[in-house]
């Protein structure tokens, strides 16, 4: 199991290979499809993002509403190919890491390949279990997609397993 | 005649809401808990373990097994012999705002669907049936769309073989791959007309998933284990266990054609029934 931590940096990305397990440690931000289409809007028209996107990591995940008490309702990951045509852009404009589950298109694999990034998956269908690892949760834009809204999440030895590493190579067949 | 009241109906959708998006089947925990002692992958019983664990997690603490919460889909049976007093509609879509709000579940429907805009919990699809006798059954199945965006639909010639057929299937679940959370329990309807086939493949999923690896019907025997030798295994990354269980469903068609529909489930395939 190798230990990551958030923003990444290029030698922590070179080192993860297709397959391997990682637990995650520090800030990653959620963004699934109308989250997705605002950032890409905003970097065509040159608007200020949400959030640096240096170094950082998207979680595609739209928790369930907060029970009482809790940090976070239950929060497991979305299909990844429907943010396909969207992220090669947001890689291209500097972030690098991606967290889904399933398989992604040639296209992002090539942009993961050309600027170094790193795409994972997670337990899918384990949102309950995926919330515990989740300390901390702040809403920081798009607040009227709701669900869809970007959050903010600080995780502790969150779950990942390395899916398509920065040489391009991925754990699925296509 | 037997009068049920619309609250009495709300009260229980609110409850099998909660309760499907809380606590996962029975037949579904035990088919995992088979399937991770039969799993020789290493890392594929590693992620059956952690969904079983899920579950607990889930049921222990209040959360919904899945973030997606789905979309809600109410079966109900009605007697004919039952008259309801009060809007029946409105009722189950009332219980179903008012059991996703309890318990803290997600508003994962959109009201318009070209501008997305609105996203609220409901309206639910609801199916109805008439059937003899004075009780009213209802289900709720909480349909996420990760799985559900791998339905399919083919309208086949007659004189189609079963090996056609069984190719259009097995595609279908090659298709979902690794996306839509497999372990899978695959939906298939055959028959009727487009519309209904696409009904009976999404009913199928109420079926239970049996303890073994066997099936109701030889053709459904064939279907798990080919299915099986996929070996996308649980997250896309191989292993024994692919698909949990097949249903398939069958009516009358026309002699023009052969409608065969496939709907799937994610290993969380969620629903509750009660009976008033």
């Amino acid at each position: 199991m190798k230990e990551i931590k958030t923003p990444l940096r290029q030698e922590d990305i070179r080192k993860l290979k297709a397959g391997d397990e990682v637990s995650l440690t520090g800030v990653i931000y959620t963004a699934r499809d109308q989250a997705h289409k605002r950032l890409l809007e905003a970097l065509k028209m040159r608007r200020k993002l949400p959030f640096d996107f240096k170094g950082q990591i998207i979680y595609y995940c739209g928790p369930t509403k907060t029970p009482r008490g809790k940090v976070i309702g239950s929060c497991g990951p979305t299909t990844s190919s429907r943010m396909d045509e969207f992220t090669p852009a947001l890689i291209k404009a500097g972030l690098k890491g991606m967290v889904g589950k399933g398989r992604r298109a040639k296209k992002v694999r090539e942009a993961i390949k050309k600027y170094r990034g790193v795409y994972f998956i997670t337990i899918a269908g384990a949102g309950a279990l995926l919330s515990k690892f989740v300390k901390r949760s702040d809403l920081i834009a798009y607040a009227d997609l709701g669900q869809e809204a970007i959050y903010r999440l600080y995780v502790k030895e969150f779950p990942l397993i390395v899916a398509v590493d920065s040489s391009g190579k991925s754990v699925f067949k296509d | 005649m037997k009068t049920i009241s619309a609250d009495k109906i709300k009260k229980a959708v609110e409850d099998l809401c909660i309760r499907a998006n809380l606590f996962l089947r029975k037949d579904v925990l035990l088919a995992l808990r088979r399937a991770y002692r039969e799993e020789r992958n290493g890392r594929a019983r590693r992620i059956i373990a952690a969904l079983i664990k899920n579950a607990d997690v889930a049921s222990s603490e209040g959360l919904a097994i899945c973030q997606d919460t789905g979309m809600p889909v109410v079966f109900l049976e009605i007697g004919q012999n039952v008259r309801v007093s009060g809007n029946l509609q409105k009722a189950v879509n009332r219980g179903i705002e008012s059991g996703y709000r309890k318990g803290a579940l997600r508003n994962s429907v959109v009201r318009e669907p070209l501008s997305r805009k609105k996203a609220g919990f409901t309206p639910g699809i609801i199916h109805t049936d008439i059937v003899e006798g004075d009780k009213l059954k209802v289900t709720v199945l909480p349909k996420g769309f990760g799985c559900e965006n791998k339905a399919q639909l083919k309208m086949f010639n007659p004189t189609a073989e079963w090996r056609e057929i069984k190719e259009f299937i097995i595609s279908a679940v090659k298709n979902a791959g690794p996306d839509a959370c497999p372990p899978y329990i695959v939906g298939v309807g055959i028959g009727g007309t487009a519309d209904y086939a696409m009904f009976l493949a999404k009913k199928s999923l109420l079926s239970k998933v049996p303890n073994a690896r066997k099936a109701k019907s030889k053709i459904e025997k064939e279907l798990l284990d080919e299915l099986n030798k996929l070996r996308i295994g649980p997250m896309g990354l191989g292993g024994d266990a692919t698909v949990l269980a097949v249903h398939i469903s069958t009516f009358p068609t026309h002699i023009a054609g052969l409608p065969v529909a496939v709907n799937i489930s994610c290993h969380a395939l969620r629903s509750q029934t009660k009976i008033l």
